[in-house]
């Protein structure tokens, strides 16, 4: 029998009117890198949270065995102890303190409640040696890049004795040098005994250092692949992570498509925080009136990044390019000048940037067309009323009345009032960044028969969407966009999941610099 | 939490409890007071708290601005007591007539208002630094002016400190508690019916989605500084009034009633949630508590100070109920 580290068995997680996982199995070798794949939403993080105690043992169904034991981990504490380390995508490193102390934060090397100094630098010193990270311990985390930044954290993972290290989409934020440091790195703590789990979208990276890999789709486990013995490629993961049936979910729409409406050109961002990292980088598109025109891509490629630049520069720095409206060219420097120039933004994250939440649904719906519902400051209230208790019977939002505060709602009437709010200012073009996250399925053909509706009456809808029965159900065309590029653009009748994953997942080895 | 049930099926919004709570807690003090002594209960002792504190009340409208795009100005107190320096100065030094004095107080507290409120928005400063530095430079510049009190005696000052506006039933205000009512009417009138009201609300509410939807979030905020300004430098002319002198420690900690009354008044200090009305509440119960204690007359000032401090713990803490409840 196989040695195996980690058995989770029958791990099913509930969340109020979402089954995230059902019945998930992972089975891992002591030793061994493991990957686990899935599309955006397929319930990967939420498996590792279940793991590392963040879903405390009760709140999940299932059993897990580590290292032998049966485990009921009450919190990352615990699982700390047994020797699970998870390292996140967004890094949890105090930036201000110095390399040693974020290596030894919460574990300090100390007498009598006193750090010892020399001891923390020391011990630091050789658990860097380990990760190939050459800097002095005493160096401020933020002077290092992200890359070895990464190297810190995997350097407090071992400080903490681990035998399971779990890495959430690695190399998502680095260049190409720090991911090949990174996968050697993993490499050679699999030689000296340490198992491996890591979670990436990167298919190429997950071939060349997986022993084994696991996909997951939908909250179920699809599959666990032997890469030796299975001679498993790319193409055999991708199929793995889509394999699913395209089911009636979409309303029929027979599309009107009219005049170009909007073209970007030549589009590059650079990030803000790390400053030469290009997150968008020279991507071109088309969007045309009626037209409902998807963007695919996976998390990190720079989806949100192009939509919220393009929207009155409202991410990135040093951004070049240019913007046609209605084939003229255009500056859009503010959100006011965006929306001026007809355009429209709905943020994927709608409580935190979409909505204000402790407002009500009348203020949230006039709040970014005021300038419509007021004459030299003064708001027309009454006005502003019947506009609301407009919207509020034309798109089918379910609340008492336009007095109801925003927060309360659920998910797909929230976002029926963000595109109330949007359609209120007219807009010729809407950006909607995952209309449908977080929204059941009922309301989620609501949300579509809205966006034919307004492609219908003349405008053009780009769709940012993970889910790609989403885009192949709802949309004319799809853009790929992978690592900030655009791979390639397919038509409703040339586009299939396959082939839009595999633009996705494209590497594109000359995007740094 | 979203609504409170009352008998019959009626309800309230929840964001109006705090303003109802505060309500109701006058209308208690002032009863149980109304018991507890005799000649307590008539509708002058409710004016006098108006005409003590009308200069706290002008200070708090223009915090309560602040207050609710989730900023704090703490600047207020010694900007009051710059204003009543500068007025008393300019009328007993050179002899100005007030008609230019008062304006041109006006003026700089606005000025210094905006000036930090600039430097908030321009280099993303928090407001806790920037105001609090306001607030030395406000304290010292009345030191630069003269450190010994200075009388007025301006006519016109005069005639405002003792005028006497009777209304029915020997009831009376001063022209202060006039002056303090059309400030709190246009300030309410401002929050609810225009755009910058709105965009006051949106900014206190999540300043990021605010800025998404378009708002001159930057804008909105050099604005309620500069109104805060406005407002103390009004409130220290209407102290002048009622002091009829400008000195240097004039409202110490004023700044502190002020956040007090407004957070008292249920408005929420990240922003985003409350009402003018609530403010008044919030001043009158601050002046109520004061009243109480002048009756009972053994006790020291200092209990105010124990009174205030206990009130405030009870209201953060119905707040922090209040809010944790809503996002679950």
């Amino acid at each position: 029998m196989t040695d195996h580290i980690l058995r989770m068995t029958g791990i099913t997680k509930t969340f109020p009117g979402v089954k995230a996982l059902q019945d998930v199995n992972l089975s891992v070798r002591r030793g061994e890198i493991h990957a686990i794949c899935g599309e955006n939403g397929a319930g990967k993080s939420t498996l590792m949270k279940v793991l590392s105690g963040v879903y405390p043992h009760g709140t999940y169904e299932g059993d897990i065995h580590f290292d032998g034991e049966r485990c009921a981990f009450g919190g990352i504490r615990d699982s700390e102890h047994a020797g699970i380390v998870i390292i996140h995508q967004e890094l949890a490193l105090s930036p201000q303190l110095s390399i040693a102390e974020n290596v030894f934060l919460g574990n300090e090397r100390a007498k009598r409640g006193v750090i010892d100094w020399n001891r923390t630098n020391y011990e630091a010193g050789l658990l860097m040696k380990r990760v190939g990270l050459r800097e002095n311990p005493t160096t401020v985390v933020s002077d290092i890049g992200v890359g070895k930044q990464q190297l810190v954290e995997i350097a407090k993972a071992l400080s903490k004795e681990v035998k399971l290290l779990i890495l959430d989409e690695p190399t998502a934020a680095l260049n190409d040098d720090d991911s090949a440091h990174l996968l050697d790195l993993l490499r050679g703590l699999r030689d000296e005994g340490i198992t491996c789990v890591i979670i990436s979208h990167k298919l190429n990276e997950v071939t060349a250092i997986a022993d084994s890999v696991t996909i997951i789709r939908d909250g179920r486990t699809i599959e666990t692949l032997d890469m030796a013995a299975d001679e498993v490629t790319e193409d055999r993961i991708i199929s793995g992570m889509v394999g699913r049936a395209l089911d009636n979910r979409f309303p029929p729409h027979e599309p009107k498509i009219g005049e170009e409406a909007l073209r970007i050109e030549d589009w590059t961002v650079h990030s803000p925080s790390q400053p030469g990292r290009k997150v968008v980088d020279g991507a071109s598109l088309t969007l045309r009136r009626g037209e409902i025109v998807g963007l695919a891509g996976l998390m990190g490629a720079g989806r949100t990044e192009l939509a919220m630049s393009v929207f009155g520069r409202t991410y990135g720095i040093n951004i070049s390019g240019k913007i046609f409206k209605n084939g003229r060219p255009v500056e859009i420097r503010t959100v006011q000048d965006a929306i001026r120039h007809g355009l429209a933004y709905a943020t994927e994250d709608r409580k935190r940037y979409g909505l204000n939440l402790i407002e009500d649904i009348k203020r949230n719906v006039s709040a970014a067309g005021l300038s419509g519902l007021s004459r030299r400051g003064w708001v027309n209230e009454h006005e502003e009323y019947a506009v609301a208790e407009r919207f509020h019977k034309s798109m089918n939002i379910k609340a008492p009345s336009v007095s109801s505060v925003v927060g309360k709602l659920s998910g797909g009437n929230q976002q029926k009032v963000v595109l109330s709010k949007w359609i209120l200012t007219e807009p010729d073009v809407l950006i909607l960044d995952e209309p449908t996250r977080g929204i059941d399925v009922g309301a989620k053909y609501e949300i579509y028969t809205i966006i034919n509706r307004l492609a219908d009456e003349g405008k053009a809808v780009l769709v940012i969407s993970s889910e790609l029965p989403e885009l192949l159900g709802l949309c004319d065309r799809v853009y790929a966009l992978s690592e900030g590029r655009i791979t390639g653009e397919l038509p409703r009748g040339e586009a299939t999941q396959e082939r839009l994953m595999q633009l996705m997942t494209q590497a594109t080895t000359t995007g740094q610099e | 939490m979203t609504t409170l049930s009352l008998g019959g099926g009626r309800t309230i919004p929840a964001k109006y409890v705090p303003v109802l709570v505060t309500a109701c807690l006058f209308v208690a003090m002032f009863v149980a007071g109304g018991i507890r002594y005799e000649g307590f209960a008539t509708g002058q002792i409710v004016l006098n708290v108006f005409i003590d504190n009308a200069f706290l009340l002008i200070v708090a409208v223009g915090m309560t601005f602040v207050i609710l795009t989730g900023g704090i100005d703490l600047s207020v107190g010694s900007v009051v007591a710059l204003s009543t320096m500068i007025a008393a100065s300019l009328m007993t030094g050179p002899g100005w007539p007030p008609y230019v004095v008062v304006p041109l107080v006006l003026l700089v507290g606005s000025a210094l208002g905006l000036v930090m409120g600039y430097l908030i928005h321009a280099f993303d400063i928090q407001p806790f630094i920037v105001t609090l530095a306001g607030m030395f430079l406000a304290r010292g510049l009345c030191y630069t002016i003269g450190t010994e009190s200075i009388p007025i005696t301006d006519p016109t000052f005069t005639a405002f400190a003792q005028t006497r506006i009777d209304l029915i039933a020997d009831m009376w205000i001063s022209p202060s508690v006039i002056i303090a009512a059309v400030v709190v009417l246009v300030a309410a009138y401002v929050l609810h019916y225009t755009r910058l009201g709105r965009a006051v609300y949106a900014t206190g509410g999540s300043e990021q989605s605010a800025l998404l939807m378009g708002l001159p979030v930057g804008r909105t905020k050099v604005a309620v500084y500069t109104i805060s300004g406005f407002c103390s430098a009004l409130g220290g002319v209407v102290l002048s009034f009622y002091m009829l002198s400008g000195y240097g420690l004039h409202a110490v900690g004023m700044e502190l009633d002020a956040i007090a009354a407004v957070v008292i008044g249920g408005t929420l200090l990240t922003g985003g949630t409350g009402f003018l009305l609530g403010t008044v509440l919030g001043v009158l119960v601050l002046g109520l508590i004061q009243t109480v204690l002048s009756f009972e007359g053994t006790l020291s000032s200092w209990w105010t100070k124990i009174v205030i401090g206990m009130l405030l713990f009870a209201f953060i803490l119905l707040q922090r109920l209040f809010s944790a409840r809503t996002r679950s």
